[in-house]
């Protein structure tokens, strides 16, 4: 063993000793204290969000592009959808937000009673969520309006051709250069809500991982680090959503 | 040393601002109406302005999009505490954004002014 080596083991073990038992037990050693330990794993997560948000923005860029060349399909598509579920799932992600901030609160507050309930609330209302959008994306699939995988251009241009689909719908017939462009807006619906429900099933895996450990007292030590930081995560995912909704449910509907 | 360790962590427990639930009703209220609103205004036509010859701006997604920056906003700054948080966090999330909106800025006048003239 070298000097320096034997010297740097000294000093740590020193300071190591005569450290423990004046900082809580969450902080690590090479924080100076758990505020500046808070900032820096806070600080760590809008990183993350940030390259989350350049993510989302090339589809969000894709988007306005292909919306502005192709306005007319883009606005026949998008009244396929249905405004009642957009509605409805914007109203559970926005209450699924409201809870998890609860979740924090409780946290921060040490309840663990309240903690686990509004974990189990945000859990609910995410798998509500997720419940909602496949009730929509089955309609998409019984009226062969999922590009790629079971697509027609005969369900614009002729709707009629699928009486079971027609009776049910009554949807107009429309000219051939419109309905051959409806694709690329079906082609973005999948892939931008696809991409937010995708992140809503990670946030829903973290989240039964976390009422395992908040029923452990992982989260109500003083120790908030974990549920703020997942919290971030989930708020950001309504956030998508609420850009989502307006964008894809609500063009030209007057 | 471990003085100064003490009157930190003090110091901190003062800086970690908890946000209260009322505070939190408050928000979700808003944004509730918010999304009502959205919805509600998306079946008025709001018209369009027409600034120059093949150059029109639509009023309704305009709204829309307001509404929708509104609503994050106040996620940003109340449910995910940024208005309670470090100046690094502040300095972080306003320059990400700043750099997003540049990114699809610079994308769009790029494809807006492609084929200027020749609509």
């Amino acid at each position: 063993m070298s000097d320096s080596t034997a010297v740097a083991n000294g000093a740590a073990a020193g300071t190591v000793d005569s450290h423990h038992g004046e900082h809580p037990p969450y902080q690590r050693h090479h924080f100076e204290t758990v505020g500046q330990q808070f900032d820096a794993t806070n600080f760590a997560m809008w990183l993350f969000l940030l390259t989350e948000i350049m993510f989302f923005g090339g589809l969000f860029t894709a988007y306005l592009i292909m919306r502005n060349w192709y306005y007319p399909a883009f606005v026949e598509a998008s009244h396929q959808l249905n405004v009642g579920w957009g509605t409805a799932n914007t109203g559970v992600l926005i209450v699924s937000s409201f809870t998890m901030a609860m979740g924090v609160w409780s946290a921060e507050m040490r309840k663990k009673g309240l903690l686990l309930v509004f974990l189990g609330l945000t859990l609910l209302l995410g798998l509500a969520f997720l419940g909602i959008k496949s009730i929509e994306y089955s309609e998409k699939w019984e009226k062969h309006h999922v590009p790629g995988l079971n697509w027609s251009d005969a369900s614009f241009l002729n709707p009629a051709s699928d009486p079971e689909v027609y009776k049910e719908y009554h949807d107009k017939p429309l000219p051939p250069d419109m309905a051959e462009k409806t694709e690329m807006y079906f082609f973005l619906y999948f892939a931008m809500t696809g991409m937010h429900a995708l992140h809503m099933i990670i946030g829903i895996s973290i989240l039964i991982f976390m009422i395992f450990r908040a029923r452990a007292d992982a989260y109500t030590t003083g120790h908030v680090t974990y549920v703020e930081n997942f919290g971030l995560y989930w708020h950001f995912v309504d956030i998508v959503w609420i850009f989502l909704f307006p964008l894809l449910y609500l063009i030209s509907r007057y | 040393m471990s003085e100064q360790h003490g009157h930190n962590e003090e110091h901190h427990e003062e800086e970690h601002h908890i946000v209260s639930p009322m505070t939190y009703g408050l928000i979700l209220l808003t944004l509730l109406v918010a999304t009502g609103l959205t919805v509600w205004m998306s079946f008025i036509d709001l018209g369009e302005w027409h600034i120059t010859n093949g150059l029109t701006l639509f009023w309704n997604p305009v709204v829309a999009l307001l509404i929708a920056c509104t609503k994050m906003t106040l996620v940003v700054l109340f449910f995910m505490h940024v208005k309670y948080s470090a100046r690094l966090t502040k300095l972080t999330v306003a320059s990400g954004f700043f750099v997003f909106l540049v990114l699809i800025g610079m994308t769009m006048t790029d494809y807006f002014s492609r084929a200027w003239g020749r609509w």
